[in-house]
């Protein structure tokens, strides 16, 4: 893939901008969800839907398509925005998110929306499924390797918090062991989980290390520079003999200063005051641009 | 007497040929496979012991061993599932659903997949292992997900039979299994179908119907034998989808005794005898009698001797038709 231009990065961080303002629009309508965590992977959910992933957002169930499973299913209006802005579906339909009868349940279900390959919430389920998909995926491309769905690569997106359940590790020695190098594992390391910090709730440090010791190839990045995290899945391809996992550094509640490394935000919604002050700040891009209306 | 149309064994009652239903399993794992290549197994470091050995030889290419790490195995089932495959994802029932009960609500029912859950050791019938191993709460906790369908197979012929319908079923499952050698009752010419209960033992003018599942048949039908000749007619069921339940026979055989006897090896909450008392209290409400585990852990001892301490040998169940008889609803 060519490095990206200075216009495709301004382009795709004005799309993760408008991502960041439908997250606060949809979770001020739904009066409950998570913030923080949403707001800080809106760069990551871009860079995946619009330049990594190949994906057809008119045939979801195209069997060449590359799998993102989400592990932390709470997080998902980030995906949900996402998925609207690439086309999936519109985008007022955000607007239903946690609602009776919506597609947007408050925890992703993939019986309900087309595009979801995994239903999640519970966590530290996302990379069992993701290594039981690319397990399978490698077993038909070895078996027959003109099978389309063949050359697929798995994604897998995991909180940091989420690290503290044993199933993770079971999954991690599992795809160490079978060398599931069409699996890439993406860790939304923002430092924070519900009652706190992640080093004062249970320290998860050295990180990269214990990802080694399980046989991983390790990848850190920051989360907001999209060309650097867009070349660290790039470097997952070429890593023939283990999967790849990427940490990336994320700042919980990015793009909103009230919001950002707040722990107290990783599960409440603003209230349609607050919203009112964050739609500025995201429209106006910090105080840098003065007019909304651009 | 037994019912002619189901081609049961003729030494049924000398019980001269045994089996364990998990070797039933593991023949039938190996069937189903030869017509089905999406089939692949996944073993717990319990390969040989949940008799997934075999299809293990005959397809390595086709099994998983994913190590002691049962709430990865159900996750991954689910994952191999998504991609297309037919899983069955294999260790003891205490922990499988035991461990991984709510990766396999999530995973498996909530995400509807064809996840097939296999469950073997289950009962006191699993013996010196004790209380730990011995599980008594498998169908109760499986039954209650929805999307979910559940089977006791009662002998080893009808545990092939239900893992090559299981694998046919398009959604998840959860099949039981016991360790010990039991009394095979079926043969091949014994119909099997998912949600159709078979009438085993016929009578006219049934007083108490007996709905058993599981090897625990048996010891019923031996029980409806001795009945006969005490002058006491029972029919006896053998209920092996406890999800869904063929409410239809079962209303039908209830309605025409007058009462019930529910027997299984399992928690008598939650289990057969909690299906079989909700399914009538709604539709037919009946005096029904329970034989099961009464709220206890099992302990170590001999499969033979724990049925009996538990009260479910063939003495608890004819004392159980007794009381139910004496409390029986004429219509």
């Amino acid at each position: 893939m060519e490095p990206l231009t200075e216009a495709e990065v301004r382009e795709l961080s004005s799309k993760a901008n408008a991502i960041r303002q439908t997250i606060i629009e949809m979770l001020v309508a739904a009066g409950s969800g998570h913030t923080a965590g949403p707001l800080g992977m809106a760069d990551i959910f871009t860079a995946l839907y619009f330049r990594v992933l190949k994906h057809d957002p008119k045939n979801p169930d195209w069997p060449e398509r590359d799998r993102l499973i989400l592990s932390n299913g709470h997080i998902v209006p980030v995906r949900y925005a996402t998925m609207a802005q690439a086309g999936y579906f519109p985008v007022e339909e955000c607007l239903t998110l946690r609602k009776f009868g919506s597609r947007l349940q408050g925890h992703p279900e993939r019986e309900r929306l087309p595009g979801l390959e995994t239903t999640s919430g519970p966590l530290g389920e996302g990379l069992s499924q993701a290594s039981g998909i690319a397990y399978a995926l490698r077993m038909d491309h070895d078996s027959n390797p003109s099978t389309s769905s063949g050359q697929a690569r798995i994604y897998c997106i995991m909180g940091d918090g989420e690290q503290d359940e044993g199933n993770v590790w079971e999954a991690f020695m599992f795809a160490g062991k079978y060398k599931l190098a069409n699996l890439t594992a993406i860790i939304d390391r923002n430092n924070i989980q519900i009652d706190g910090y992640t080093e004062t709730i249970m320290p998860l440090e050295p990180l990269a290390d214990k990802y080694r010791a399980f046989g991983w190839h390790v990848l850190e990045v920051d989360g907001h520079n999209i060309p650097q995290f867009i070349a660290a899945c790039e470097e997952a391809k070429a890593i023939y003999e283990k999967p790849t996992v990427i940490i990336a550094h994320t700042i919980p509640g990015k793009g909103i200063r009230e919001i950002e490394r707040d722990y107290r935000w990783h599960g409440k919604p603003p209230s349609p005051e607050e919203a009112k002050l964050f739609l500025h700040e995201l429209r106006t891009m910090e105080g840098k641009v003065e007019s909304e209306h651009q | 007497m037994l019912n002619p149309e189901l081609h049961l064994r003729e030494d049924l009652f000398e019980a001269t040929t045994q089996s364990a239903t998990r070797d039933g399993f593991g023949h039938g794992l190996v069937e189903a496979a030869d017509a089905d290549p999406r089939i692949v197994a996944l073993s717990a470091d319990l390969t040989e012991s949940t008799r997934t050995e075999e299809f293990k030889k005959k397809y390595p290419e086709r099994f998983i061993e994913v190590g002691v790490a049962e709430q990865n195995m159900a996750a991954l089932g689910a994952g191999f599932a998504e991609a297309g495959k037919i899983p069955f994802i294999t260790s003891y029932a205490a922990f499988n659903p035991g461990r991984n009960n709510e990766q396999i609500r999530t995973t498996i029912s909530l995400n509807n997949v064809p996840v097939k859950v296999c469950g073997m050791h289950a009962g006191v019938s699993v013996g010196p292992d004790g209380a730990t191993h011995q599980a008594l709460e498998d169908i109760a906790l499986m039954r209650v997900q929805p999307n979910m369908t559940v089977i006791v197979a009662c002998d080893a012929e009808e545990a092939r039979k239900a893992t090559i319908a299981a694998a046919k079923t398009g959604g998840p499952v959860y099949l039981r299994f016991g360790r010990e050698k039991t009394p095979v009752m079926t043969t091949a010419k014994t119909p099997f179908e998912i949600g159709k209960a078979n009438v085993m033992w016929k009578a006219e003018n049934s007083q108490v119907a007996i709905f058993a599942t599981g090897a625990l048949l048996h010891n019923a039908l031996l029980a409806a034998r001795e009945l006969e000749k005490k002058g006491i007619a029972v029919t006896v069921i053998n209920i092996h989808t406890i999800k869904p339940l063929d409410r239809e026979t079962i209303i039908r055989e209830a309605k025409s005794a007058g009462a019930v006897v529910t027997v299984e090896e399992h928690q008598i909450a939650g289990g057969l005898g909690g299906a079989i008392a909700e399914l009538l209290a709604s539709d037919f409400p009946l005096p029904i009698e329970f034989i099961g585990v009464h709220d206890r852990f099992g302990q170590s001892g001999e499969p033979k001797e724990l049925i009996e301490h538990y009260g479910m040998g063939v003495s608890h169940i004819v004392e159980a038709v007794k009381r139910a008889a004496g409390r029986r609803v004429h219509v």
